[in-house]
């Protein structure tokens, strides 16, 4: 029996559909197993793709040939990195949004030259079965030069370090962008260093002058897997007019249109994406690998294709997070008031330019006031399969390394690490260490939040246990949104949006469209459609779809209410201004006889004008950051050095909690990410640059036996940039775990943990060093 | 007139200042201005070719990752930043 309330709502404001917890909309056909995900369309006459994959993580092409495959009784086709478009290799951005650069995109798709990573696709068979595709690409004749491989940031850094890209860019002129590659006729020599950047903020040296403490510390982790449970998967069929249609699992169905368009040498408007179900992405399904290849094999074999993933492809060749070096230094004055801070961040690419390490900087003092700052970043390209985001992107790696300097300053000064962090929290009008100034933000109410649970003044008695704190900084992203609703006859709302669901969106999107409507939430049918029946709408990434898509489903009902309010006024032959709307009905300002329910509006549309369609499309501004802190227990065992956590309390500023329950579910597995990044999950790699546990048998995952019951505070400063106050909720929940677990293993057993995973034998050992005994 | 600060890899064309005061009344005015004040620092932040800000730059007004780019307004009093665009997720 608990003796607190699990699961707070600190509600500022109530509504009559928003904040409530309905049933989601497409729970039935998912627990039942009718949904459809993106493998489980099948096609008349579908051929089956399957890709050969390099059994190196450096070499050079020498020679490809694919006779012999193509001659295997039921191939119907085979492509190359030769059948690809080769576009520019300058950075650009597309027609529809995101910064790419699409020479790189069409290479880690599939190699042309050179393989960059064990994993890296070489070529593709279409067949008639999955095994005769399989046995086909055994026929597939590849020589290769090897070459070394570089698997580790500051290796790659090194001057002598063999180059992964022998034309990659650095930054150094204004005309090639980061991640670029150096035009034919410039004689500069290539780098392993993608970007490099820097922040800069007041006097750091006179800021370190005026501290009385000083905290340095580095700390690293290595690349994790996002860990979805449905690989990545595309189906393509053409049609005889030379349209393509595309079904895949994805974070944006607009994006693999734009994409595989480009990959593909075709126009935007002869592509239709269909979104299918997702079975989790965490930004790595923001990204493509399998529908350009099913697009040409299925043109070349003149038949519908499928490419779909196995679990070790997922691992080899889709995109973890980087591994990273963090280094921070810290001061503060006897009083607790931070005067400096420095951070460097290391980040790894992959394969390709564009590792987090732009988030990571950005967000690693965020949730802080310091006068003096400076932050640098570099993203460097290594051999290892290219990075994808994964749930608030460098931001995690970036908190364990300055959480941990902040709960050793606050020790250090002998304060409590909630109240040092009152002491220097960001909030509205604070000078970012990055320049802008922080909007409105609920970081002390979240603290104050935390100061007042019940977890955080229980007793936590025993030997090898210890509580730890830290908090979680996430800048949240916006975009461009589509929604158009109809109405039935008998009065329900057909909602038709644009952002592939992962987190419950169809849900919280609807309620703020029966809001404003007034009517019952299981009156509206939320549907994500594809790219040729709704507007553009940007990915589902950046904890953003409640707050763009809801902004368009709020306009959209604001759009049927004033149509409706016409229609009104049209039928008693009234002035438009003596006609309200209220809670779902239409009435006469003056006259109560006057009166029709939305039921009975939808019943009159026709006669009255036509049917009522609700559209908008929108790019609205302010999503506002979002900001967590996270309270946990732990054991040490310190004879194995298993960690186990025994209570967990995440907190959490949603601003305002359309659907609580989902915001709660997505702290939740937030928080279960972390403590698997935290505890376990590492790609472990040999020398050769082979990952040697691409299997879940063997890349440890949490599962619920590993996880006690997670408790979360959802508190609510609206945002007001946004009509019912919504901040983005999805990400920020997985950047404090990291480094609440170190500090909690630190009070337990008095060693400092600076390096991902914490697992038994990283525990064991700094438990053996620590007390002196290295054997 | 609205501030613009400076990022650190563009304060060589500003003579080490950090932080600069230019005219304009939209994001475009204030980099072409910022241009007539600084020559070669338009090339930093725009793309001719595409008529926008250079992909991977995003500018802040007065706190606030603007969403219209070239076209967003400045007021008398505001401040502009132009930061490193952040993929996967987040403005910065």
């Amino acid at each position: 029996m608990l003796d607190y309330q699990p699961n707070i709502v600190l509600s500022t404001q109530e509504y009559n559909v928003v904040g409530k917890r309905p049933i989601r909309p497409d729970g039935a056909d998912k627990v039942t197993g009718k949904a459809m995900y993106g493998a489980d369309i099948n096609l008349p006459g579908m051929l089956h793709g399957r890709v050969l994959r390099s059994p190196h993580a450096h070499a050079r092409i020498k020679s490809l040939n694919t006779s012999r495959a193509a001659a295997y009784p039921g191939v119907k086709a085979v492509i190359t990195g030769a059948d690809l478009v080769q576009p520019s290799g300058r950075a650009s951005e597309l027609v529809e949004g995101a910064m790419t650069n699409m020479r790189f995109l069409s290479n880690n798709v599939m190699a042309t030259d050179k393989v960059l990573y064990k994993g890296h696709a070489v070529a593709a068979v279409a067949a008639t079965s999955p095994h005769v595709a399989e046995e086909a690409l055994s026929l597939i004749d590849v020589e290769y030069e090897v070459l070394p491989p570089v698997m580790d940031a500051k290796d790659a850094m090194n001057k002598d370090a063999p180059l992964i890209h022998e034309r990659l860019a650095a930054m150094s002129t204004a005309s090639i962008r980061a991640g670029g590659v150096l035009d034919d006729d410039d004689p500069s020599q290539g780098t392993n260093v993608a970007n490099h950047f820097e922040f800069t903020l007041g006097d750091l040296e006179e800021g370190f002058k005026q501290a009385d403490v000083i905290v340095e510390r580095d700390a690293s982790t290595v690349a994790v897997h996002q860990g979805y449970i449905e690989p990545h998967t595309g189906t393509a069929m053409w049609h005889a007019d030379g349209n393509l249609t595309i079904w895949s699992s994805s974070q944006g169905h607009f994006m693999v249109r734009e994409n595989t368009a480009r990959l593909v040498g075709v126009p935007i408007s002869k592509v239709k994406a269909i979104p299918m179900e997702i079975g989790g992405g965490f930004g790595a399904k923001l990204a493509i690998y399998c529908e350009p290849l099913a697009a040409l094999l299925a043109k070349k074999a003149d038949a519908p294709v499928k490419v779909t993933m196995n679990r070790t492809e997922v691992f080899e060749a889709s995109g973890p997070t980087s591994g990273t070096n963090v280094r921070v230094k810290l001061g503060a004055t006897k009083d607790g008031k931070l005067t400096a801070a420095e951070a460097h961040l290391i980040f790894e690419a992959g394969a390709f330019p564009g590792s987090p390490v732009p988030g990571g900087a950005q967000c690693i003092m965020g949730a802080y006031d310091i006068p003096n700052a400076y932050i640098e970043g570099y993203d460097i390209v290594v051999n290892r399969p290219k990075t994808s985001a994964y749930r608030a992107p460098g931001s995690p790696a970036a908190a364990f390394a300055m959480e941990g300097a902040i709960d050793e300053l606050a020790e250090k000064l002998g304060i409590d690490p909630i109240e040092f962090r009152l002491l220097n929290s960001a909030k509205e009008g604070t000078r970012r260490a990055t320049g802008p100034l922080m909007p409105k933000v609920g970081f002390i109410e979240t603290l104050e939040a935390a100061k007042a649970h019940p977890h955080y003044s229980a007793q936590l008695e025993g030997p090898y246990r210890g509580r730890g704190v830290a908090s979680g900084f996430w800048g949240n992203n916006t975009g461009p949104s589509s929604a158009v609703a109809t109405i039935t006859p008998d009065g329900v709302v057909n909602l038709a949006e644009g952002s592939p669901d992962i987190g419950g969106t169809r849900a919280s999107v609807a309620q703020q469209l029966a809001e404003v409507l007034g009517i019952p939430f299981e009156d509206v049918r939320p549907q994500v459609v594809d790219t040729d029946s709704i507007g553009f709408t940007s990915n589902t990434g950046g904890s953003g779809v409640t707050f763009k898509t809801g902004w368009a489903c709020y306009t959209a009902a604001q759009d049927i209410k004033q149509q409706m309010l016409e229609r009104a006024a049209k039928i008693w032959d009234v002035s438009l201004d003596d006609v309200e709307y209220v809670d779902g009905v239409l009435q006469h300002k003056s006259d109560p006889e006057l009166r029709l329910t939305f039921k009975q509006m939808a019943a009159r549309q026709n006669p009255t004008g036509g049917p009522i369609v609700g559209r908008a499309g929108v790019n609205p501004g302010g999503a506002g950051p979002a900001l967590a802190f996270h309270i946990v227990d732990v054991e040490v065992d310190p004879d194995t050095g298993k960690v186990t956590i025994l209570r967990y309390t995440a907190l959490q500023d949603a601003g305002k909690a359309i659907h609580p329950s989902y915001v709660e579910g997505q702290i939740q597995g937030a928080v279960a990410q972390g403590i698997g990044w935290a505890l376990n999950e590492e790609y472990f790699v040999n020398d050769q640059g082979h990952m040697m546990n691409s299997s879940f048998l063997d890349y440890r995952m949490p599962v619920s036996l590993d996880l006690p019951m997670i408790d979360t505070v959802i508190v609510e400063v609206a945002n007001p940039n946004h009509p019912y106050g919504v901040r983005g909720v999805g990400e920020v929940g997985i950047v404090p775990p990291m480094a609440a677990i170190s500090n909690a293993i630190y009070q337990a057993i008095g060693v400092r943990m600076t390096s991902l995973p914490m697992n038994p034998g990283k525990v064991l050992e700094a438990l053996w060093q620590s007390n002196g005994n290295t054997s | 007139m609205p501030e613009v600060w400076i990022p650190p890899r563009m304060q060589a064309l500003t003579g080490g200042k950090q932080q600069v005061q230019v005219a304009g009344r939209t994001v475009r005015q204030v980099v072409n201005n910022l241009d007539q004040e600084f020559p070669g620092i338009k090339e930093y932040l725009y793309d001719a070719e595409a008529d926008d800000l250079v992909a991977g730059i995003a500018v802040i007004v007065d706190g606030e990752v603007s969403q219209m780019g070239l076209l967003e307004r400045v007021g008398e009093n505001s401040e502009v930043h132009f930061l490193p665009a952040i993929g996967g997720g987040m403005k910065p």
